[in-house]
């Protein structure tokens, strides 16, 4: 992701200087996803406050389908099981099979998000939409952000995808689909908070 | 095509403004025409707009920081002004629309776009040299943050002429911000301005922990690292863990704005107060993420000009430590008024009186660094001890505020006014002041002038009291912020005496600026050879001045705190080494300002609805970007023999000097 | 770093074959549980809330332990660190504004905090 941190090629001065074996990459962007999931804990909150802020309007129990909720539980769980392979791939440097895990990790993310529009099309089709009342305003913000942001490792996917083929798997790839690895189990994470708070707490 | 954008979104109507842009028109072509002239654009690009040194991206986020407080200051004098005129019936010279905008961009302009920068600024200077690092963990990421922080100021920059500026207040409260109560694009320049430089913000804060935690000179324990670096990392965690909720906060206001959506509106079960709440879980944090630094700040130059080491250094860490912590359990006393319950309130009102005692370890701490010390009265050494006054009087009136049921009285009030601008001008202000006087010489090569500091202090320091004190009473009287008018002819008074003050303090800027002109003029006379003017203690005055763009050609090994000032009395300082090795740094990127481009070019679209342009912004940000990732000759080796020449050429004439006037420390002989 | 080092801490950190498989069995396991716990009905209506808090706490660990590779090894403590305070922010943020936010309905707007 940071293209400017540096590795060492020849670590010439001896000392501890730019000598990145990706952990400072990883440490600074493990403290992205942090904060990131400071932005969830906000919208989460937001989320818990306008919970029953109905204003007349649908509630959660009368919108859900818990059963195309589980379907997209279950199309990122895959997504993120498939990720873990590209992974183990990775550092078996087979180049080939990381290549096809993360197209079929690609396939189950772009599901994921195509699930979810189809979900918030058909709601704002009801009537139903973010506009309706502040509870469908929390609902839409919370789960689109978290769907905004599958949708930015879909596209961090398709570049990796170019750069393993361009480059193969050296340290810089290397380091970079860690990085996208902690992104994606990162939101797989975040969906876990979601359905369970969103969906099956709406429901009762 | 252009949104809501049209030639009569220029306020041609509105003289003040009108002259102003003049002004700027006037100044702006003469500036890039002087450039052109000397044929500096390519300098400027090469040396600065590209640059990844953390040591020149500092000094561009305190000239920022500079301009912008001349701009929030233009402001605040202009409010005095008007609230010194409109007393009874009268109307002064702001109608009530401008008016609004002024104290809205004042208040927003100086935290987000002054304090910050500096801040942001100083960390980017002292740091890395302070813990011996050649640069920050990510290089490029901090000319992104830089350039980011600059395209919310040129938004911010062009609500003043394109449109209007919000008239909410710097934290544009709810239901007022809404759509239905401001349909203009005020609003829209704020969330778009703060969010582009909140991210910048946010870069940094990871930037800097990972600096921190990961890149200290060998031998360097925590322990071991100087307190405004300990301060620094303090405050990059609460920037870490509290811009994020501004981002949230602001998004959810833009999304109402934008989608329609009820998250704080009056109807619809939306709900003011939570944005209320979440702004000030931010903005809380945000306040000890400016003062921390200062505090830093404050604490390297008593022990320096004491001549001892800092009183309690553990203690001072451990508070630092507490404060942060404790900075992020007391938001709710900005909002007492909303109307919880006593447990509630009286959580919130003991967490904030407990901030007091860090706070009070702190000013202890620097008075015992001062008792039987040989304090050189240097403008730096005036700067804290304004501080130290004046802040300690604010952290009363403070602890007085934290009290629910006087809360109840003042909230809102001028008392409340005078009460934070006593630690946000006493704390911050003073703190950046004295930190440029201090670290001027790393930055550039040469002190500033005395003199002139000296003057620039007084003013300050009489004018803050001249201004604020009135306000103190005026808050007890019941006057309230915000008033482009009042009835109570009795307050005029001291809404004059206040405007003198404010007077008193543009004379105090003026001097600084003086200050930086006479000492550029004079800067052969006011070289520092040794790269150590003060007699310093810790890191960075072992470099020269300005520091090698490499920072240290061999990583210095640390064993104490004081390191520098150790070696100065062993007479070890400044080595002179037989081989120099090869010095691996990072290359120039044009990336960063790009982005920023692209960035101003998505908020502006976002503001006027033209969304062509925002699509445009947006699609050149994630492209130039994902064209950066691709570039893989992002890094160089400086070669050893170059280093050996730049280091021979100081350290020889540097040696020198130093067996001619004997023992260390040989830079206060030398002055 | 040893070379015997090196691969230790390999072996931890990027997980094997079994551990995804372990790791993905367990989240399978934990999904179906907490929709099963709504769906079909069968829980008794106070164990519901309790059991849904549970199979989230414990499927986020599974995630975090066997996809993300948390572990409490040295090399990675500062992660677990960075993660305690964020953790603790989290509480703040969330349960600071539930409470602040619902003392504030109860008090000024009896009878309207669920309009």
């Amino acid at each position: 992701m940071n293209a400017s941190v540096i590795t060492a090629g020849h670590d010439v001065a001896g000392h501890h200087e730019h000598h990145d074996d990706g952990s400072k990459t990883l440490l600074g962007f493990w403290i992205y996803l942090m904060s990131d999931c400071l932005i969830f804990s906000g919208l989460f909150a937001t989320f818990a406050v306008m919970a029953h802020s109905y204003a007349g309007g649908p509630t959660g129990k009368e919108i859900f389908d818990l059963k195309y909720v589980l379907g997209e539980t279950m199309l990122l769980l895959v997504s993120s099981f498939t990720f873990g392979m590209a992974m183990l791939n990775m550092h078996a440097g087979r180049r080939g099979k990381v290549l096809a895990w993360l197209v079929v990790t690609f396939l189950f993310g772009a599901a994921f998000v195509g699930m979810e529009i189809h979900e918030f099309v058909h709601l704002i089709h009801e009537g139903a939409g973010p506009d309706r009342s502040a509870f469908l305003s929390a609902y839409f913000t919370l789960v689109g952000t978290h769907g905004l942001h599958v949708t930015c490792g879909l596209i961090w996917i398709v570049v990796m995808l170019d750069m393993v083929r361009r480059h193969g798997l050296d340290g810089i790839v290397k380091r970079r689909l860690s990085c996208l690895s902690l992104f994606w189990h990162f939101l797989d994470v975040i969906w876990i908070c979601v359905f369970t708070f969103v969906y099956l707490h709406g429901v009762l | 095509m252009f949104g809501k954008l049209s030639l009569s979104s220029i306020p041609f109507d509105q003289p003040i403004v009108m002259i102003t842009l003049l002004a700027v028109a006037i100044g702006g072509a003469a500036l890039l025409g002087g450039i052109t002239y000397f044929r500096k654009w390519g300098y400027l690009w090469n040396e600065w707009f590209t640059t990844v040194d953390h040591k020149k991206i500092g000094v561009m986020y305190v000239i920022l920081a500079l301009v912008m407080l001349l701009r929030g200051f233009a402001d605040a004098i202009m409010m005095r002004g008007q609230q010194a005129l409109a007393a009874g019936g009268a109307q002064g010279y702001l109608p009530p629309h401008h008016f609004d905008q002024i104290f809205s961009a004042h208040g927003t302009i100086m935290i987000f776009f002054m304090a910050m920068p500096f801040i942001v600024g100083l960390m980017n200077l002292v740091v890395p040299l302070q813990i011996g690092a050649r640069d920050v963990a990510y290089p490029f990421l901090n000319s992104l943050s830089f350039w980011l922080t600059a395209s919310g100021v040129v938004l911010i920059m062009l609500s003043l002429f394109v449109g209007e500026f919000s008239t909410t207040g710097w934290l544009a409260y709810p239901p007022l911000s809404e759509l239905q109560f401001s349909p203009g694009v005020g609003v829209d320049y704020y969330i778009w301005a703060l969010q582009l430089s909140g991210l910048g913000t946010t870069l940094s804060g990871i930037n800097f922990i990972v600096t921190i935690l990961r890149m200290r000179t060998p031998g360097m324990t925590l322990m071991k690292m100087p307190v405004f670096s300990w301060t620094a990392l303090v405050t990059n965690v609460l920037i870490v863990a509290a811009f994020p909720i501004l981002t949230v906060t602001l998004a959810l206001l833009g999304a109402d704005r934008y989608l329609g959506m009820h998250f704080f509106t009056n109807g619809l079960g939306g709900n003011a107060m939570m944005y209320v709440n979440l702004i000030w879980v931010w903005g809380h944090p945000e306040v000890y993420i400016l003062v921390l630094p200062c505090f830093g700040v404050f604490s390297e130059i008593i022990s320096t000009f004491s001549g001892k080491p800092l009183f309690g250094y553990k203690s001072m860490v451990w508070a630092t430590v507490a404060i942060g912590g404790l900075s992020f359990l007391v938001w709710l006393h900005h909002f007492f008024t909303m109307g919880s319950g006593a447990d509630v309130n009286a959580f919130f009102g003991i967490a904030t009186m407990v901030i007091s005692i860090p706070t009070g370890v702190k000013v202890f701490n620097w008075l015992f660094t001062m008792y039987r010390g040989r304090v050189r009265f240097t403008v730096p050494v005036l700067w804290t001890i304004g501080f130290m006054v004046t802040f300690v009087i604010g952290g009363m009136t403070g602890v007085l505020l934290a009290v629910p049921g006087a809360d109840f009285v003042l909230h809102n009030s001028l008392f409340l006014i005078a009460h934070f601008h006593n630690m946000i001008i006493g704390g911050v202000v003073f703190g950046c002041l004295a930190a440029l006087n201090f670290w001027f010489p790393k930055a550039t090569g040469f002190k500033l002038e005395e003199r002139w500091g000296k003057w620039s202090f007084w003013c300050w320091l009489v004018g803050f009291y001249v201004a604020f004190v009135p306000l103190y009473l005026l808050g007890f009287m019941g006057a309230t912020r915000r008033m482009q008018h009042y009835d109570n002819a009795a307050w005029q008074p001291y809404f004059v005496v206040a405007f003198i003050g404010a007077v008193i303090i543009l004379a105090g800027i003026g001097f600084t600026v003086l200050q930086i002109a006479v000492s550029i003029r004079n800067r052969d006379s006011n070289r520092d050879l040794t790269g150590d003017p003060w007699g310093g203690r810790t890191l960075e005055w072992s470099t020269s001045s300005p520091a090698p763009f490499y920072n240290f050609a061999v990583l210095p090994e640390v064993s104490e705190l004081d390191q520098f000032w150790a070696d100065k009395e062993h007479k070890r300082a400044w080595p002179r080494h037989a081989h120099y090795a090869d010095v691996h740094m990072p290359r120039n990127t044009g990336v960063g300002v790009v982005m920023g481009g692209f960035a101003t070019l998505l908020g502006f679209g976002l503001i006027w609805h033209i969304w062509w342009l925002a699509i445009l912004g947006l699609a050149g940000m994630v492209g130039s970007f994902v064209v950066r990732s691709y570039d893989r000759d992002v890094d160089y080796y400086v070669p050893g023999a170059e280093v050996e020449k730049i280091e021979r050429e100081r350290l020889v004439p540097l040696h020198k000097l130093i067996d001619q006037v004997g023992a260390a420390p040989a830079e206060q002989k030398v002055a | 770093m040893s070379h015997a080092h090196e691969q230790a801490a390999h072996g931890g950190k990027h997980g094997s074959l079994s551990s995804y498989m372990v790791g993905f069995g367990l989240s399978l396991v934990l999904t179906l549980l907490s929709f099963g716990c709504v769906m079909t009905g069968m829980v008794p209506h106070h164990l519901v809330v309790p059991g849904l808090m549970v199979f989230c706490v414990a499927q986020v660990l599974v995630q975090l332990g066997f996809f993300l590779h948390m572990g409490i090894a040295p090399e990675q403590r500062e992660n677990l660190m960075v993660m305690a305070c964020a953790l603790i922010f989290i509480a703040i943020v969330v349960i600071g504004s539930l409470w602040v936010l619902h003392n504030m309905n109860a008090y000024m707007m009896p009878g309207m905090a669920h309009g």
